[in-house]
């Protein structure tokens, strides 16, 4: 059975532009890796922390919308929990207003990209 | 004298008591699901320190409190909003 999914997750400020996009490439292969499928994707860039996480105030954020096995969740925290470039994630299942949530505020920011 | 005691009693006038009625925003505008994403949103449940406010000041319904709280602790896991400030807005 597959369930849909919702991971953000913040890497450290330290990496450059292109090795955070590895990060983010390797969390999305191992998804797709694991019989997961990708959703949707959406970076948010460099963003103010509201308190300092390991003394660094800013971070790269990420959102990640995935369809999955529920035995995978287990194996990709781990991973996020072994590489020491993440910082924090938090990862959750989207329940069904959950999904009607943000399948409305995709289609909004894909609004405001082709308005622009 | 009579009628002066009667202008002294109040130095401050008596407050009409129009009681605005509070409502669940939630319930009014049909929302379903609390977005934990969205930080500017979740501030209008928060106090100038960063706690959240209590149902009898927001008029949230319950079923929306518990929703709105766990999107405010999962917004500051992930540092969206912080724990404690001064002066948040």
């Amino acid at each position: 059975m597959l369930n849909q999914y919702e991971t953000v997750f913040i890497a450290t400020p330290v990496l450059s532009e292109a090795q955070f996009k590895e990060v983010v490439g390797k969390f999305a292969d191992l998804i797709t890796a694991n019989g997961g499928e990708i959703v949707y994707q959406e970076d948010w860039g460099l963003k103010k922390l509201a308190y300092p996480i390991q003394k660094k105030s800013t971070g790269f954020y990420h959102l990640l919308e995935f369809r999955s096995e529920p035995n995978f969740i287990q194996k990709l925290e781990i991973e996020f929990r072994r590489d020491e470039r993440i910082i924090r994630f938090l990862t959750l299942r989207l329940d069904k207003h959950a999904l009607e949530y943000s399948e409305k505020r995709r289609n909004k920011v894909q609004a405001k990209v082709e308005e622009k | 004298m009579a009628s002066n005691q009667s202008e002294i009693r109040y130095l401050t006038p008596p407050s009409v008591e129009i009681k605005k009625k509070k409502y669940c925003r939630f319930k009014k505008n049909g929302i379903k699901y609390v977005d934990y994403k969205d930080p500017e949103f979740l501030k209008k449940f928060l106090n100038e320190q960063g706690r959240i406010l209590p149902r009898r000041l927001t008029g949230t319904s319950l079923k929306y409190q518990r929703k709105v709280s766990q999107a405010v602790k999962r917004a500051r896991h992930l540092a969206l909003l912080p724990f404690v400030t001064d002066l948040m807005k």
